[in-house]
């Protein structure tokens, strides 16, 4: 493979001027880089890996409530430290929906937000890409496109991301703590991702050398974990992507939604938090015929970018039924098949 | 090689006879320990590495490669291309035999199908190797690609699989279709599937003079051996090719492909060790796969349910350069008794890598239209489908007219359905519920496979210490041959599976034929048991010919081997070691050869098959289309079973296999480059652990005195047929929706609810 230099920096603020330089990459567990880099899709000239630096991989609850997530834990721990699962089930569920066991133990928190997507297209370097190489095309607009994205695509790219952590995040008003050259700033993660107009290439609000040190739940993030799950359908039942995914988690007041939050996975370029269904489930009462109304809204700027309208009427069917299990309340243990239709005993309809 | 320390003495070891023991495979220990050692695993002092520089087109030239960038990387010994490789002794396109296809070994800068090697970078490491590769930027003249079954015109092969008859028929198929009370008119679709053996294509190749040393997993020594020969201009002898162990073949690494032929080459050209190994990616192209079909079945049955014709029409593609043609419709010779049955193929030429066999090429791919069409004409008819099964049952081959050898397949259907409930299916589909609301189906298949039998010779000698030895050049694809085979082994000298040294895995061994077509066991064993009986022979007349043995004069009578003695059959107080009859006539060991090969007057007579049936149950979301397989249960007759525990587990996976088949496998082509586009196992799906319920396999007791000597019929392929038949059957029963294009998607079953 080509050649790279590995520097292993002692600080964040060696980090941040290393990883400045061009061709450089930061490297954590590699889960993906790696596999880039053996593809030949990802050819950097420098690795910075950050895994060795400290106090990246603590959860802690900050003064105000706040969960504040280090970029170094890694997704099988987060999602198994109890008392996180208890106030925030659905981002455990949606963490353990994903990948493998093998590779949740090795995955960390902040590369898993920012994981390339599994666009073939973009994977296969014979094939145009103007995520992967600016300008030259886009080969899965005409191709084999039946998983791509319904909603925020452009004609540049129909690629979406992958992450499934990230789907109950956005809904849940996640916040990014970022290092970079003028120091520390943070913004919202459903400012993090980026859709992707004529610039694909840029898959972040990232700049060179911005390190994610930590991800934070806002205090109000508790509020949801009564009623709060993440649904993934997909095609086999472990170890694959998401087809369309959601995240719903909804706070009830006196048999009435007080607040609803709704995101999509699988849709788009980024977590897709659906604001317009959020809104319509303000202030009443957690039925069918509202979920189904708040699933239109949630698709109404929806499109096909090929083989793929059915996407469309599964994530409107997915919005129901992730509501509806939502509404219907955390279940006390996570189920053994996280997220999956054949999870849980209640919420299916009956036909 | 290392010597193979195979467990010898599972504690659970019964003595006396051996076939039909569940032993625990003897490799076992090795294989958790990391201490088997695969082709791979070998580094011969001074080896290099090989790796191929392979097309991103599918059709075209390579016009220029950047020879003097990879050769300046550091670590880059050399580079291997069209112009600069060893002279190989006859032309790689030539066909020396039907077992022979064309390979791309740099021959010429034509590109006839995506990951065709284009070109071999050899260095110190890996690493180098790989970056050299990729510096060779191969600048090509591309072609418009041939993608897909409608592409060109469509011809009829002259034949199918290895030598079938394109078409075949029986009777007067429109005749009994314009008969019929009911018709069933549907076309179904497989798609290309790969192998994707859990080990990849490896060679390891070291040239001493013109000696040549290999390790190189292989189902097919002989045929390997015999094919580097021919390539390398070499005679046989001078050629030894080690494969203890393969991880997983299935057909893909049956025959010598083009890609250890180049690390045979690369070994030449530097003269130096060198190791090929290919890259997942590299496995979509230059080693076989299964082409798709599109089949059309018409099917015709009476007011009773009972059947009047079966037309079976598979469209199939080939390479643009070579034949290879999935004899998808001979799957209707041999299930049901259709009075008249036509089956045909037809194909198309695209770019790319030449078809090949997959576990079971035809079978498995004509088995889920068929299994699927008959369904449908069950529920036309309104009969149960396991009824409407029944109701058809071919009593003789229904192709043929001749009798079975052997068919247990109603107690399979009775066993099975028993075990699985059956009796409580609804008729209706889209009726049955579980608790949480999610829709339930049940589906059956029948599965069948040929008995086939191919040619094997043996060597047993017994030993001056009364133990024995039983050597054969048989292949362990992970089936359990170190294990099964040495059972046989054992019985066929008389002796305890400890007393006996088997010996397998390499050339210089006795030929054991290819391992394929299911037949390995019946026909490596048939050799195997007659050269028991050979050397047991010779040491009968050392003992019944000396008058100082107790068995003097027993010629007439004869005697029996048992536990390391000749014992006289008429008379068992009158026996004598192995140890003491050659101790006596003063002679290191005896020894004999074997052969094993099919009976052609037993062929002729009967239509030799095993049987299966197979029941799933599936779950789906009403609403959200996602599938999961909950529950299956298989029922096999495959004659004697030698070893229940490794038959469970070949059935299991053939099982899984179909599951697979009907829900998960496909390879996804570009439609506009022929590239295929998930060729990795992350995107290329097949079960995992969650996808794979519980299994119940049920081995149907079946005695055959036909099939061979022993009776064994294989199990290795059937279980994928009738297995992918019964999820699919499964799905429409639980829906209501008949998915006809295959692996069955979500988007399919969206039905608005």
């Amino acid at each position: 493979m080509k050649p790279f230099d590995y520097v292993r920096p002692a600080t964040v603020t060696e980090a941040v001027a290393a990883a400045a330089q061009p061709g450089a990459a930061y490297l954590a567990a590699g889960t993906n880089l790696l596999d880039l880099m053996k593809g030949g899709v990802s050819r950097p000239d420098r690795l910075v890996d950050v895994t060795h630096l400290d106090g990246l991989d603590q959860i802690e609850t900050l003064a105000d409530g706040s969960l504040r997530i280090g970029a170094l834990v890694s997704n099988a721990d987060l999602a198994h430290d109890p008392e996180f699962a208890r106030s925030y089930p659905a981002v455990a569920e949606a963490l353990l929906s994903g990948a493998s066991a093998q590779l949740r133990n090795a995955a960390t928190v902040g590369g898993n937000l920012l994981q390339r997507t599994r666009c073939v297209y973009f994977y296969d370097t014979a094939s145009r890409c103007n995520k992967r190489d600016a300008g030259t095309g886009c080969d899965a607009r005409d191709g084999e496109n039946r998983t791509h994205a319904v909603l925020g695509w452009s004609e540049s790219c129909i690629a979406t991301h992958p992450s499934d952590f990230c789907v109950p995040l956005v809904a849940l008003d996640a916040v990014v703590e970022i290092e970079g050259r003028n120091g520390r700033r943070e913004i919202a993660l459903d400012a993090l991702h980026r859709l992707p107009g004529n610039t694909p290439e840029r898959d972040s609000a990232l700049e060179p050398g911005d390190l994610i040190v930590a991800v934070r739940l806002p205090p109000p993030a508790r509020g949801f974990s009564a009623h709060a799950r993440y649904l993934k359908v997909r095609e086999r039942t472990s170890y694959a992507f998401a087809v369309v995914s959601a995240a719903a988690a909804l706070r009830i007041e006196n048999g009435r939604i007080a607040e609803a939050r709704l995101a999509l996975g699988g849709v788009a370029a980024k977590p897709w938090r659906a604001r317009a269904a959020e809104d319509v489930l303000r202030n009443v009462a957690p039925t069918a015929d509202a979920f189904q109304e708040a699933a239109w809204r949630a698709l109404a700027d929806a499109k096909p970018s090929g083989d793929n309208a059915f996407k469309i009427e599964l994530a409107r069917r997915i919005v129901v039924r992730a509501l509806l299990l939502a509404a219907a309340g955390t279940p006390a243990r996570l189920p053994a098949l996280p997220a999956s239709p054949f999870a849980s005993t209640s919420g299916a309809i009956h036909a | 090689m290392p010597e193979l320390n195979l467990t010898s003495a599972p504690a659970h070891l019964r003595h006396g006879s051996n076939i039909g023991q569940p032993l625990t495979r003897r490799d076992g220990v090795l294989k958790v320990k990391g201490q088997a050692t695969y082709a791979a695993d070998n580094h011969p002092p001074g080896m290099l590495f090989a790796v191929m520089a392979v097309s991103s087109i599918s059709r075209g030239r390579v016009a220029s490669l950047d020879v003097a960038a990879a050769k300046r990387h550091p670590g880059v010994v050399d580079v291997m291309t069209p112009s600069h490789k060893p002279p190989l002794a006859i032309d790689p396109e030539l066909k020396t035999n039907p077992f022979v296809f064309r390979m791309e070994v740099l021959q010429s800068d034509e590109i006839r199908y995506a990951n065709q090697p284009i070109a071999v970078v050899i260095a110190e490491t890996l690493e180098a190797a790989t970056e050299g590769a990729l510096l060779l930027a191969p600048r090509y003249e591309t072609l418009p690609a041939l993608v897909g079954l409608d592409v060109g015109e469509s011809f009829v092969p002259p034949v199918v699989g290895v030598g079938n008859p394109t078409e075949v028929h029986r009777g007067d198929v429109e005749a009994g279709l314009a008969s019929a009370e009911k018709q069933i008119d549907a076309i179904y679709e497989t798609p290309p599937q790969y192998h994707n053996a859990m080990e990849p294509h490896a060679i390891v190749a070291s040239w001493d003079g013109d000696r040549l040393q290999i390790d190189m997993p292989t189902q097919g020594l002989m045929l390997s051996l015999a094919r580097i020969a021919e390539l390398f201009g070499i005679a046989h002898d001078k050629i030894h090719i080690r494969s203890p162990f393969l991880g997983g073949g299935f057909g893909s690494k049956g025959l010598m492909a083009g890609p250890p032929t180049l690390g045979i080459m690369a070994a030449k050209l530097v003269g130096r060790p060198v190791k090929l190994v290919l890259r997942r990616e590299q496995m979509y192209g230059p080693v076989g796969h299964r082409a798709p079909t599109r089949q059309r079945l018409r099917i015709g049955a009476d007011g009773e349910g009972r059947l009047t014709a079966l037309d079976h029409h598979a469209r199939t593609v080939s390479s643009t350069f070579d034949d290879f043609y999935e004899p998808a419709a001979d799957a209707s010779h041999t299930l049901y008794a259709a009075p008249a049955i036509r089956t045909l193929h037809d194909a198309v030429r695209v770019n790319t890598g030449t078809p090949l066999f997959m576990r079971a090429p035809g079978e498995a791919t004509g088995s889920i239209a068929l299994e699927s069409a008959i369904d449908e004409m069950a529920w036309a008819c309104g009969i149960d489908p396991l009824a409407f099964r029944l109701k058809n049952y071919a009593e003789v081959e229904p192709i043929s007219g001749k009798p079975f050898s052997s068919k247990a397949l109603r107690a399979c259907y009775e066993q099975g359905a028993a075990r699985f409930g059956w009796a409580k299916r609804s008729l209706q589909p889209r009726q049955m519920r579980d608790d949480a609301g999610l829709l339930v189906g049940w589906g059956v298949g029948t599965a069948t496979f040929p008995a086939l039998m191919f040619q094997a010779q043996a060597r047993a000698a017994i030993r001056r210490d009364g133990s024995g030895v039983m050597e054969i050049g048989a292949h362990d694809m992970g089936q359990g041959a170190w294990t099964a085979l040495a059972q046989i082994a054992a019985d066929a000298v008389g002796l305890d599976i400890d007393r006996v040294e088997f010996k397998a895995g390499t050339s210089d061994l006795p030929d054991a034929g290819i391992a394929g077509g299911s037949a390995h066991t019946a026909t490596a064993g048939a050799a195997i048991h007659s050269a028991g009986a050979a050397v047991i022979a010779e040491l009968a007349d050392l003992a019944t010919n000396d008058e100082r043995s107790p068995l003097f004069g027993a010629g007439n009578a004869g005697v029996i081997a048992r536990e390391g003695r000749l014992i006289r059959r008429d008379d068992e107080s009158r026996s004598e070691s192995y140890a003491e009859i050659l101790a006596r006539a003063g002679v290191a060991e005896v020894e004999a050869r074997g052969t094993g090969a099919p009976n052609p007057a037993a062929m002729e007579e009967y239509a030799m098959h095993a049987h299966g049936a197979v029941f799933a149950e599936v779950k789906v979301d009403p609403e959200l289309g996602q599938v999961r397989v909950t529950r299956m249960v298989g029922a096999f007759a495959a004659g004697r079973i030698v070893n229940p525990h490794l038959v469970k587990s070949q059935l299991f996976g053939g099982m899984i296999w179909g599951l697979s088949f009907a829900l998960h496998e496909e390879a996804i082509t570009d439609r506009r480059s022929g590239r295929i586009m998930n060729a990795n196992l992350g995107e290329y799906h097949i079960p995992v652990n969650a996808d794979v319920p519980p299994l119940d396999v049920i081995t149907v007791e079946e005695h055959d005195p036909h099939v061979n000597a022993l009776g064994i019929k294989g199990v290795g392929e059937i279980g994928i047929t009738g297995s992918a038949g019964a999820v699919a059957n499964a799905v429409w029963h639980a829906t209501g929706v008949r998915v006809r294009r295959f692996p069955i998607r979500i988007e399919e079953l969206l039905t608005q609810h």
